[in-house]
């Protein structure tokens, strides 16, 4: 039995240590908003955040998570800043298919979090490691920073 | 013609120049008469269109969402015509439904006195039968959507069903028609100042007939066509509400994942269970005839079981095939007997001039897209469910018919959103699906999802074909092209598009040539324009260079004045500054592809850096659609294929070693990352030409134009791709 705080409630989550985080949130908890891309954090789909910081949930074990707040795309419009992002990218049409877009708010927003006004460098630095087949890169760097300057 | 006939009343409208199988299909069984009634309680029904007594407009989209917006677009031409709110309407996936069957798709073909493209025409990997069956497709593919959908379907739709509440209005109100305007959803009588809304109006609307003609707006009349409203999936989008296929859940369901054997078409011999089933949460192993499954409660046990099994798979000849192997045999069957005849004209053999001759070849590429592929479905009773991310949700119920053994009544499927397709998900791919089947079979009455893994997705692909073509050109000494031959491995969604060639060549001979590989083949997106728009235009620059012309002036000499064609150059041309100065080691390299029925010219700036590797600093994109329904959406598209095609050009292959496929992630597989996106300038100029389609068009004139410029930059031609693979020498010339 696992202790979780996923987007600010308490859990017990009965399963294997080392499960992804991943397959938690989504099979054992239903939280299907979280996106399995590829299983090896190569993609970025899976990105949550625990304790702030932004980690590829798909190679996260759940006993990594154990007393530590984790958020996912479900709850990260909660966060001021989360929800300065997912206006942006409502704004800028960013989303084409939308499967990776969860994980590029994720990261986006943790980006946002730690730098108020980021350069063009540290937006590509901080979100290569997000791949979105759709081609949305330049939508996702424009919205980033809209949501920069609308975060004031 | 009455309301109960509506839906073919639509159809029949549009030029009197329908397909036959449309009609007969409708006499033959009341099938849409019956659809028509069920969809349309309680409001009117005007073919996908439905007006609700509360005003809300419910556009019934029968394309798969997979990212171009067209559900927005296409809400919007059918709002456009109706003179409906835009807050008052509503788009939705349509059901997998022959009510919906893609008839425009084809009719869209027809009526410009074209055929079927080459990958929706019969054939023996990418069949989906002849033009009778293809009025039952439900397929996103060929750019088709807001071209053919929405331009046949929608507008007249609205038009229609805004013909209807104008003479219920008329009626209700005892005044002429002619005294009545539409507006926002309302139907106004200036004269005596009274308004009511459509919703007030729908039930007197639905007891008329439906009217024999609609005329539809000039374009001058658009109001909402051309503005761009944000598109209506985002919101969902961002918050992570929008359900893909692979995010059905229902009550009791388990989970598989599969290994399909890694030489395609060979069969699972032996399996042994024992290590699989050991795994705590698996529950069953399922043999299949190329594939073992293990079914769990969760993906993650079913994962780890999988792991542990070594399956055998049967072993032929095809385990020593390599890329290398596939290459030489392409080579030999380009130089074996006369091929299959694609186009000709005049005498190609018998122009003179000095001749100029290349070798291309380019490589096998996935889709990858970001949804693995999934499907989930529910064996009961002898009926089967199913769920899932597909291009045509149709071709994907007849295919799970098909697979199951079942009749198509007793196969519900349910189209959930999908999460990328580029022609990965279009129907004549069925393996999933048959996989599915046979473990819902053995787990019934569980329902089970099937998820593949990455590295399943990867190796289990359905593969742009790899294509090696050779060109021979005649060219006189006023440096005009006299005949251009050429020669291309056949695959069997590749003859035709792209030939004839655009430019004004009198004598042209094109030829096929077969040589089949046991690779799985699929369309890819903008299908065989991928590869010829690369062939052609590289080498239409090479008989530039040949010529001592500049690559512009020398395309404008082969293109008539006044053509869509030589506009669109000469508007890229002047948007990219071609011919002004560049800074040292860059230069530009320009590219025109027509596809879809747009035409499509870029100009990509690029450099190579001291290791040798290209580098891309601009790409600017001019595109003729006819006109543009959506400008952001429309604009996204082509942001988008430009993207692709720079990943593909720059680093993309599919390699075959031992019969298999060699990558099997993305390490492998090297897709283009946010800080590898140069600047992208996409415009687009109007024209009176037919509406074009978006969705594939901006990624055919990619890697030629780059390879164009690397050859203006550094004298070097690159004949194969991907350019990062380079170091490697270029094919013969």
């Amino acid at each position: 039995m696992s202790k979780l705080q996923v987007n600010g409630k308490d859990l017990d989550v009965d399963a294997d240590p080392a499960m992804p985080l991943l397959w938690v949130l989504r099979d054992t908890l239903g939280m299907t908003g979280t996106k399995f891309g590829c299983g090896q954090a190569l993609c970025g789909a899976c990105t949550v955040h625990l304790d702030g910081a932004p980690v590829r949930s798909c190679v996260t074990p759940v006993s990594a998570a154990a007393g530590k707040k984790l958020i996912t795309i479900e709850a990260i419009g909660e966060d001021r800043i989360g929800k300065a992002v997912q206006a942006a990218w409502v704004k800028h049409d960013v989303a084409q298919c939308g499967y990776c877009q969860s994980g590029q708010v994720m990261s986006a927003t943790a980006l946002l979090r730690s730098k108020r006004f980021p350069t063009d460098a540290e937006i590509n630095q901080a979100m290569a490691g997000n791949i979105c087949r759709c081609g949305t890169y330049m939508r996702i760097r424009a919205a980033i920073r809209d949501a920069a300057v609308q975060l004031g | 013609m009455k309301r109960r006939t509506w839906l073919i009343g639509t159809g029949t409208v549009v030029g009197g120049a329908l397909g036959v199988g449309v009609l007969g299909l409708v006499a033959r069984d009341g099938y849409y008469e019956r659809r028509a009634k069920e969809l349309a309680k309680p409001a009117l029904f005007a073919g996908w269109i439905v007006i609700a007594p509360d005003n809300v407009v419910t556009v019934y989209i029968p394309h798969s969402d997979i990212g171009q917006g067209s559900h927005t677009a296409l809400a919007m031409m059918a709002a456009e015509e109706l003179d409906a709110a835009w807050s008052q309407v509503r788009a939705e996936q349509a059901p997998a439904d022959p009510a919906f069957a893609n008839r425009h798709f084809i009719e869209g073909f027809l009526l410009k006195g074209r055929q079927a493209p080459e990958f929706a025409r019969s054939g023996t990997t990418l069949a989906f039968g002849e033009i009778g069956r293809l009025v039952n497709m439900q397929v996103t593919g060929g750019s088709a959507s807001v071209r053919f959908t929405g331009q046949m379907g929608l507008r007249t739709a609205g038009a229609a069903a805004r013909d209807m509440l104008l003479t219920a209005a008329a009626t209700q109100w005892g005044v002429p028609r002619s005294e009545l305007v539409t507006r926002e959803g309302t139907v106004q009588h200036a004269a005596s100042g009274r308004t009511i809304r459509y919703g007030e109006l729908v039930q007197r609307a639905a007891a008329l007939d439906a009217p024999a003609h609609v005329t539809l707006k000039k374009r001058s009349e658009f109001r909402l066509i051309g503005t761009a409203p944000p598109r209506l999936d985002i919101p969902d989008k961002v918050t992570g509400r929008t359900k893909y296929g692979i995010d059905v859940s229902l009550p009791g369901m388990l989970t598989a994942t599969v290994m399909a054997s890694p030489v395609h078409g060979e069969r699972l011999v032996q399996v042994d269970e024992g290590p699989a089933l050991a795994v705590p949460g698996v529950r069953k192993v399922v043999k299949l005839p190329n594939a073992v499954a293990v079914v769990a409660d969760g993906y993650w046990a079913a994962r780890t079981g999988l792991a542990a099994l070594k399956p055998q798979f049967s072993s032929g000849s095809n385990a020593q095939v390599t890329s290398e192997t596939i290459s030489a045999r392409f080579d030999t069957a380009l130089q074996s007997a006369e091929g299959k005849k694609v186009h000709s004209a005049g005498d190609a053999a018998g122009a003179k001039g000095s001749q100029v001759a290349a070798a291309y070849s380019v490589p096998f590429l996935h889709h990858a897209t970001m949804e693995p592929i999934n499907v989930t479905a529910l064996w009961e009773a002898g009926k089967l469910k199913v769920w899932g991310s597909e291009q045509d949700a149709l071709g994907a119920r007849n295919n799970l018919a098909d697979v199951s053994g079942l009749a198509l009544a007793d196969v519900a499927f349910t189209p959930m959103a999908v999460g990328g397709g580029f022609g990965r998900r279009s129907a004549p791919k069925k393996d999933h699906l048959a996989q599915v089947v046979e473990i819902a079979k053995a787990v019934a009455p569980a329902p089970v999802k099937l998820i593949w893994s990455r590295e399943e997705d990867f190796a289990q692909g359905a593969y742009r074909p790899a294509v090696t073509t050779r060109i021979e050109a005649t060219v006189d000494d006023k440096g005009q092209v006299q005949a251009w031959r050429q020669r291309f491995i056949d695959t069997p969604e590749l003859i035709n598009e792209g030939f004839p060639l655009p430019y004004a060549i009198a004598n042209q001979r094109i030829e096929a040539v077969a040589a089949p590989t046991h690779v799985r083949y699929g369309a890819w997106r903008s299908v065989a324009h991928s590869q010829h728009g690369f062939f052609t235009e590289s080498f239409v620059d090479e008989l530039a260079a040949a010529a001592k012309k500049d690559p512009l002036e020398f395309r404008r000499m082969h293109l008539p004045p006044g053509s869509r064609h030589r506009r669109v150059l000469d508007e890229v041309a002047q948007r990219a500054g071609w011919g002004t100065p560049l800074p040292t080691g860059h230069a530009r390299g320009i590219a025109l592809v027509e596809s879809f029925g747009s035409v499509v010219a870029e100009v990509i700036e690029a450099s190579v850096d001291a290791s040798g590797l290209p580098q891309v600093h601009k790409v600017t994109a001019v595109v003729d659609c006819g006109f543009v329904v959506h400008p952001d959406t429309a604009a996204q598209q082509v942001q988008g294929g430009i993207i692709m095609g720079l990943s593909a050009a720059l680093g993309e292959a599919i390699t075959i070693k031992d019969g298999a496929v060699v990558q099997r992630s993305f390490p492998d597989y090297p897709i283009l990352r946010m800080n590898q996106v140069p600047a992208i300038d996409v415009s687009f100029v109007e024209s009176d030409g037919p509406l074009g389609g978006l969705g594939e068009v901006g990624l055919p004139p990619v890697a030629p134009a780059l390879a164009n410029a690397i050859a203006a930059s550094t004298g070097r031609r690159i004949r194969s791709l991907p350019l990062r693979s380079a170091g490697k020498e270029s094919p013969n010339a």
